[in-house]
């Protein structure tokens, strides 16, 4: 039962009292039928940031309900850059949740970087763009995009940089982010295996003196291997996460894009 | 008492009006098909089965056994397609004893659309009944409100359509064994691949006159890929506030204790996957 | 002390009564407009397949007014200029509105620019656009739309558009049933991107019809006369009262009832 009654009262709706009994909403007792502007095209979006690089990463199903759209649609995106094609960029945005806003989103920011290199004769910092996404997100703070972002690329010192945001514009700087669909499968993997949480070190002490095992920034060829095993472990228990992995690798270098088929069941 | 406990059936309709929502049962989101051929009949299922957008058995059978010669493949709430194949099959071996004759498939088709009818589809049942019995090989549909179909190729659950696509594009009448079970798989493929409920593996069962054969993973196009890096972690990673040790006869108390010839055997019927 | 923090600072209903909501008419005389909250007479799907050299897009011709077969004779492809057709689901009333948009935009896109027309993948990004802005006023244009043509550098370009201003774009695509029905049959034949150049005009138009017949066979708002058309570099071949062939009952000879009928 305590899964019921999760101790928060019931959401969704008026039903307060318990003495009141639901009533129907409209006074001459017919319903409408309204339009609801949203959908859930499912997916799953990861990023990880290290010391000198970051890396996004997202799988490439386009669902609605208990269809596939298409096999292959990218929620990654590279920012600013020149031209349509975004040469040179050194941002990534990750977008999950309601596609049509994630690509709405996306033009935004991506428009907004690209006139700040225009007006200002230099690039964007990570730490400007991130905050100006936070500020467009909140723009629709009443009619938000539906969408999970993660901002990622590589901070004034050349650190690797990840930005995670709400749907309504909350944003953090984070070493790791899982968002979407199968975020509750993968976010609690990578806290074990990033931020090594829940781990000890072996002989290190007993009771509370047990020294919890410190987290350092990985190697590259570590976190990929984490995100790939990220995924194909999401595509075996989530149905809408499937068919493609895209990960973009933001470096001192530029940004390099890789592609690998997942499972299609 | 017999039958089922509504006893808290009032409460629960006052919890959902108040916006608890139901608890979720497991569905098996499913893909199952049959089809007639010369001589018998052929029925397939996939093996997902779902928690919503989780998926809570990467290999279940949605084969059920009814009767030596009688099988039903099962879509929509798990349990109930369970309980309803079972207790049906249980009540048929019983009309067979009686009777002293082998059990028939139009039997079968009618307890179960008698049962699930009482139900008012409360039964989320949604089964296609196959058999071979002495009037010949019969093939079925019974929807949870008690409907029945009979046609030569059946679809049924979240990937019927996709199924059924290719049924209507590849049947053709007096189809041999191997081109039904060819069919039936390739329609099961369909819902694999394009409805999100359905996944995994194919299960076939052929049934013709002299016996039943029941192929487990006939195919098996999604196995999952290796993982890259090893998770296995070093002893004393987990860490222990309070450490008590109960010893074998302490716990002999109150259980039966067995011990285990070998380290290496689990006495569990299915070995979890574990890194090495 | 009621512990539910919504109830606080609103008026008891043991004391004052449930929340009478006819004192807040939401719609009649100076309420605010109502939009289309819903598809009256629709078409239902549309099915189309890229090829080697170009795309292959399909619809019926039937305009459904709820479960009654309204209009027979409904083209529900247009053909926007020699290298774009468009294909129409869902309202029919919505997509006679997009039919005049898209006239002025091709008369002003004429005028101002004759020598580079719009190819497929402009009319897309404009009919997306256009599709998004609708719901994001609440006041959606109840379609899903299929673009078919050619892109910027002339190779096959398929793309569709929804009520919610959802884009996605794949080697084959069908709205409404055909999602269900058609994608299955297309996706055997032309899986991924890379196949696409392994299918022929001819392969590609038989089997968008075979969908159109499974369409017939199982999509009760369907029916048995289309429109059909192909797009390629050398222009349009848009037909548009083609009908279903080679339709196979034969086996509804043999059903006998539905359980235990012999005869």
């Amino acid at each position: 039962m305590a899964a019921v009654f999760s101790g928060a009262p019931p959401q969704g709706g008026p039903g307060y009292s318990f003495k009141q009994t639901p009533t129907a909403a409209s006074a001459s007792g017919e319903r409408q039928h309204s339009f609801y502007p949203y959908t859930d095209n499912g997916g799953s979006t990861l990023g990880i940031s290290g010391a000198d690089f970051t890396i996004l990463a997202g799988d490439t199903r386009s669902t609605s309900g208990y269809n596939i759209n298409t096999r292959y649609a990218p929620k990654l995106f590279k920012i600013g850059g020149e031209g349509p094609d975004n040469k040179g960029a050194r941002i990534v945005l990750s977008v999950v949740g309601f596609a049509a806003d994630g690509d709405a989103l996306k033009e935004r920011l991506d428009t907004i970087v690209k006139m700040y290199k225009y007006q200002h004769g230099k690039n964007m910092s990570v730490a400007a763009c991130a905050q100006r996404l936070s500020h467009i997100l909140y723009g629709k703070r009443f009619f938000p995009y539906y969408v999970h972002a993660i901002l990622g690329g590589l901070d004034e010192e050349g650190k690797g940089a990840l930005y995670s945001y709400d749907p309504v514009g909350s944003y953090e700087r984070e070493q790791c982010r899982a968002a979407g669909a199968a975020a509750s499968l993968i976010m609690p993997f990578l806290d074990n295996q990033v931020n090594y949480k829940n781990q000890y070190v072996p002989g290190s002490g007993v009771g509370h003196e047990l020294q919890a095992r410190e987290a350092v920034p990985l190697p590259r060829t570590t976190v990929e291997q984490l995100v790939r095993d990220a995924f194909t472990s999401a595509v075996e228990r989530h149905i809408e996460v499937g068919d493609g992995l895209q990960m973009m690798i933001i470096t001192r270098e530029g940004i390099e894009e890789r592609y690998m088929p997942l499972k299609q069941d | 008492m017999a039958g089922f406990d509504f006893s808290n059936h009032n409460r629960n309709a006052a919890l959902h009006a108040q916006g608890v929502p139901l608890p979720k049962a497991t569905s098996t989101g499913t893909t199952i098909v049959g089809c007639l051929f010369d001589g018998g009949v052929v029925i397939a299922a996939d093996t997902r089965a779902t928690s919503g957008p989780i998926v809570a058995d990467k290999n279940c059978e949605k084969l059920h056994y009814i009767a030596p010669q009688i099988w039903c493949a099962g879509a929509g709430t798990a349990a109930d397609t369970e309980f309803t194949t079972a207790i049906i099959s249980s009540n048929l071996e019983l009309h067979a004893l009686s009777t002293g004759r082998k059990p028939r498939v139009v039997t079968c088709m009618t307890m179960l659309k008698q049962h699930l009818f009482r139900y008012q589809g409360y039964i989320g049942a949604y089964l296609v009944v196959a058999g071979v019995d002495p009037t010949g090989a019969h093939l079925f549909t019974v929807h949870a409100h008690g409907s029945t179909d009979k046609l030569p190729y059946v679809t049924m659950g979240s990937g019927s359509l996709a199924a059924m696509s290719v049924f209507e594009t590849q049947w053709r009448p007096k189809l041999t064994r191997d081109d039904a079970v060819k069919l039936c798989s390739e329609a099961i493929l369909a819902g694999i691949f394009n409805d999100l409920g359905s996944g995994s593996n194919v299960d076939v069962a052929v049934i013709t006159e002299e016996k039943t054969t029941l192929m487990r993973n006939f195919i098996t196009p999604n196995t999952r890929v290796p993982k890259e890096r090893n998770y296995k972690f070093p002893k004393g990673t987990t860490a222990v506030l309070n450490e008590k040790i109960i010893t074998k006869e302490e716990i002999s108390k109150y259980v039966t204790v067995h011990e285990l010839e070998d380290e290496s055997v689990t006495a569990t019927a299915e070995k979890m996957e574990v890194d090495q | 002390m009621n512990h539910f923090p919504q109830a606080w600072g609103r008026p008891r209903d043991d004391i004052y009564g449930a929340y009478d909501h006819s004192h807040f008419q939401t719609h009649g005389p100076g309420g605010p407009n109502q939009h289309t909250q819903r598809p009256i007479v629709t078409g239902t799907s549309v099915v189309a397949a890229k090829f080697k050299d170009g795309v292959v897009i399909a619809a019926d011709n039937l305009a459904s007014y709820g479960s009654l077969a309204r209009f027979t004779d409904v083209k529900r492809l247009r053909k926007f200029n020699d290298q774009v057709v468009v294909g129409f689901g869902g309202d029919v009333s919505d997509m006679q509105y997009l039919n005049r948009i898209l006239n002025s935009l091709d008369i002003r896109e004429n005028y101002s620019n004759p020598e580079n027309p719009l190819n497929a993948k402009n009319l897309h990004t404009y009919l997306s656009k256009v599709m998004y802005k609708r719901r994001s006023d609440f006041d959606p244009l109840w379609n899903h739309l299929l673009i078919a043509g050619l892109d910027g550098e002339s190779k096959p370009f398929l793309a569709s558009a929804d009520l919610l201003g959802t884009t996605f774009s794949s080697p084959t695509l069908a709205t409404g049933f055909g999602a269900h029905l058609a994608q299955p049959i297309l996706r055997k034949t032309i899986p991924d991107e890379a196949s696409v150049a392994n299918v022929s005009e001819e392969e590609a138009v038989k089997l968008v019809k075979e969908c159109m017949k499974v369409l017939f066979y199982r999509d009760a708002r369907s029916m048995d006369r289309y429109s059909i058309a192909v797009i390629k570099s050398e222009g349009v071949d848009l037909k548009e009262d083609e009908k279903l062939e080679n339709q196979s009952w034969a086996f509804a000879e043999q059903i006998r009832g539905y359980g235990t009928q012999v005869n």
